[in-house]
């Protein structure tokens, strides 16, 4: 065999994945990916071994819920033919494997700095001198924007050409919120320093980050966690999705000035970040989530809070939304604006709701279960079919009530909380796990390879937010620039998980 | 003078105004009627910081602005009192002392040399200059209708004396608000509240100004907008006396904020876009007063 086929969440020995050389690698992983809709990159990412690099593929494939991991191991000097000139998918990967790295490619398209690692091979390239990509054409004009966020939310640099009013090219710059999370992993010895680090990948994907790493440790140090366990991150998973959808909801609303809708939403939204206080003691739910135990368990009064939560919220929600998607000049703005086709976001490789909303299904509680997924809750994902902000609204609003129908489902039944025993959590040697968890934004990777006593040697982290950039870029093409906040905004990617 | 001094008056709480009806639509207290212009005083007592690559042209513009409202003010009559400047055709001095005011501020916002003030500029540009033909069909027509060009006489002759008349009153005041929310960079063509100014339009060419300076450009505003409310509070005034004529000023300004802050709090606004095409329709109406004028003289056979 040529790679090794795995499951989410799955523990195997270091070994028994198979070591090609690069030729075969790359042929073997787009060969792979070649005309297969259902299946995409998760990951790809190299790691130092001795004076040589290892390459791990991940390819994920929706239809079997098999994961095809294989490897190579490749020295730093060779030119290489690149994996992106044959498949987009692999651009980003490419580019922050060459730049940490140094792995010369011969035909890569797009070989440009990706974040700024405080371990680059070459420091010489900063982010003051990055290679924007320039117009050379006296009627065109550039407009940049950043790296201060007008909203002053995180900083990201965007560099739009534009012919007067409408956007040509944007070109993406990330790197400001560069903190080195996958080597401090490696530093950090600490479970709790780790949970920690991992609460704060992207503030607001906290739930779903936490859950990729715990779920991976569990699986890594052989640990079969409580029913009660899997029970509480997948309600916090779900109260997540409906907190920040709500919140994004609200925020579209502010982009295009419908005040009544940017109240009522805003509104909305607190009640359920307020629930996670309630519960945990933090509104971005900081502290709930932890390996091999959980200091909150959800018991009867927080399920019968959180129902009367629920129906207070609602009739609100459905009144609103059913106003909004109604109203004339609010539907003028979002119908036909930030367009993607499906063959860009394929072609793109975009995950979660940045593929759904083009008619690409993928949804990892459907296709990778985890947790509770696939056992209590079987999902079906909301498919759109027009890529624009309206399709992205409408995600968001069925999405909410669809994660509604679970909540209810899952304090219906609350389990008995069994306090498990402190075991101490040691990760077995030699070993390769992958965990994939669908957050709020779509799919979230965590990879941790381990050496012979046990260490960690690699931790490689993916947000959504790493390929679906690229979504927005060409979104706004042949769209009005004063159209970008409100494409910004209904993708709502994350700059800190970009840039770790 | 009369109306300069009502007009002062009711800019101090005209926007207060406008910020309350917003608050309460959305289910807020709001602040008090005259924070909008506390806000101003606390700008007015700070220092302003300029840009190096600017010129006097950028410490100019505010000021200028200020004045060339406070020159238009001047001359909006109260119902048969006349404004301090009055004569025959007033009303074009009126409209081209508010463009030079507006050039000036367009100026500056290229001065800066930021893409934002560019953009910003040129947006407001063509939307102020496609708004000019609707304010002047629009006074063409009353003159027709009354036989007088300043708008002292033209405000002091209009008896409204057939149903057609009060139509051609209420299409006036529906072009001015318009063209008031359009030339004080409101909604549904501007959003004064974003903070994202790849979507200003006004906003974004005032983003270098700080302290004084904004203090002044805020306040010209709300002093435009309460000269917008005069001139629409005149369509109803005509010669009522002082007592009656007073309390229905400030009961029509009071109105118009209401208006303005409802617009702003039950619709998004518009497309970029499909703000010409918008400000257009204000021209086409203003056409409809003219053949209603027209129609009301018997000119038509």
């Amino acid at each position: 065999m040529n790679y090794i086929s795995i499951y989410n969440n799955q523990t195997i020995a270091l070994n028994d994945i198979p070591v090609l050389g690069y030729k075969d690698f790359r042929n073997i992983n787009l060969e792979l990916l070649s005309d297969q809709p259902e299946r995409h990159c998760v990951s790809y990412f190299g790691y130092k071994d001795n004076d040589k690099i290892k390459l791990f593929c991940c390819i994920a494939d929706d239809a079997t819920h098999q994961i095809y991991v294989s490897s190579s191991m490749v020295d730093m000097n060779t030119i290489r033919p690149s994996f992106s000139a044959q498949n987009h998918n692999f651009e980003k990967f490419e580019r922050e494997i060459h730049e940490n790295f140094g792995i010369p490619y011969s035909d890569h398209p797009w070989l440009k700095p990706y974040r700024y690692s405080h371990n680059r091979y070459d420091e010489n390239k900063t982010i003051e001198n990055y290679p924007f990509y320039k117009g050379q054409c006296e009627e065109l004009h550039e407009v940049g924007v950043g790296p201060i966020h007008a909203g002053i939310i995180e900083p990201g640099h965007f560099r739009f050409i534009c012919n007067g009013e409408q956007i040509m090219h944007l070109e993406i710059q990330f790197g400001y919120q560069h903190r080195g999370i996958e080597q401090l992993f490696l530093q950090k010895k600490k479970l709790l320093e780790r949970t920690t680090l991992a609460e704060s990948i992207a503030g607001d994907t906290t739930v779903g980050h936490t859950t990729a790493f715990v779920n991976l440790w569990e699986s890594l140090c052989g640990y079969v966690p409580d029913p009660s366990l899997d029970y509480a991150r997948t309600l916090a998973l779900e109260l997540e999705r409906i907190a920040v959808h709500t919140g994004d909801l609200a925020a579209i609303c502010g982009d295009i000035a419908y005040q009544l809708g940017n109240a009522v939403l805003g509104r909305l939204r607190t009640p359920m970040i307020n629930f996670f206080q309630e519960w945990g003691g933090s509104r971005l739910a900081k502290g709930l989530i932890r390996a091999g135990k959980i200091n909150y368990p959800f018991n009867q009064e927080h399920a019968d809070r959180l129902n009367e939560i629920l129906k207070a919220y609602e009739p609100d929600f459905g009144e609103i939304t059913e106003k909004l998607f109604r109203l004339p000049s609010a539907l003028s703005r979002m119908e036909k604006t930030g367009v993607v086709s499906y063959n860009e976001v394929l072609e793109i490789g975009t995950v979660g709701m940045a593929a759904r909303m083009s008619g690409l299904k993928r949804d990892i509680r459907t296709s990778h279960p985890y947790n509770l997924y696939g056992k209590t809750i079987v999902h079906q994902p909301v498919l759109k079919h027009h890529g624009d902000v309206y399709s992205r609204a409408q995600i968001r609003k069925e999405e909410i009530k669809q994660s509604i129908g679970y909540l209810k489902k899952l304090i219906a039944n609350v389990p008995e909380f069994n306090k498990p025993e402190d075991v101490s959590l040691t990760p077995a040697s030699g070993k390769f796990v992958l965990s994939l968890i669908e957050g709020w934004r779509g799919e979230i990777c965590h990879c941790a390879i381990t050496d012979d006593s046990g260490n960690l040697v690699a931790y490689k982290i993916k947000d959504p937010s790493h390929h679906n950039w690229m979504a927005l870029a060409q979104a706004v093409r042949n769209n009005d620039i004063s159209d970008f906040p409100i494409c910004n905004k209904s993708f709502n990617f994350s700059y800190s998980g970009h840039d770790l | 003078m009369i109306s300069f001094l009502l007009i002062l008056l009711t800019s101090l709480f005209f926007m207060g105004v406008i910020v309350r009806t917003k608050s309460i639509a959305s289910g807020r207290k709001g602040p008090g009627l005259f924070q909008p212009m506390k806000d101003i005083f606390r700008l007015w007592k700070k220092g302003s910081v300029y840009s190096k690559t600017t010129s006097f042209i950028f410490q100019l513009a505010p000021t200028a602005y200020f004045a060339s409202v406070l020159m238009a003010i001047l001359m909006v009559p109260h119902g048969n009192n006349p404004g301090i400047i009055s004569f025959d055709c007033d009303f074009v001095m009126f409209a081209y002392i508010l463009a030079l005011g507006k050039f000036l501020m367009i100026v500056a916002a290229l001065d800066t040399g930021s893409s934002f003030e560019g953009m910003g500029a040129s947006r407001e540009a063509l939307f102020s200059m496609l708004v000019e033909p609707a304010f002047f069909i629009l006074m063409g027509s009353f003159t027709l209708f009354t036989g007088h060009t300043s708008f002292h006489s033209i405000f002091s002759m209009l008896h409204y004396g057939s149903y057609v008349s009060y139509m051609l009153g209420v299409l006036a005041t529906f072009v001015l608000v318009l063209i008031a929310m359009i030339e004080n960079s409101r909604m549904p063509v501007d959003d004064p509240k974003t903070h994202l100014e790849l979507t200003m339009i006004h906003e974004v060419m005032v983003l270098d100004y700080s302290g004084f300076d904004l203090g002044i450009i805020m306040y010209t505003t709300n002093l435009k907008f309460a000269m917008y409310g005069a001139i629409i509070s005149n369509l109803f005034i005509s010669a009522l006396p002082l007592e009656f004529s007073i309390p229905l000023f400030f009961a029509i300004q009071i109105g118009f904020a209401i208006t303005a802050g409802i617009i702003e709090s039950f619709m998004a606004r518009f497309r970029m876009g499909h703000n010409p095409q918008f400000i257009f329709i204000l021209t086409s109406v203003s056409l409809l007063i003219f053949f209603g004028a027209l129609m009301v003289l018997e000119k038509f056979m």
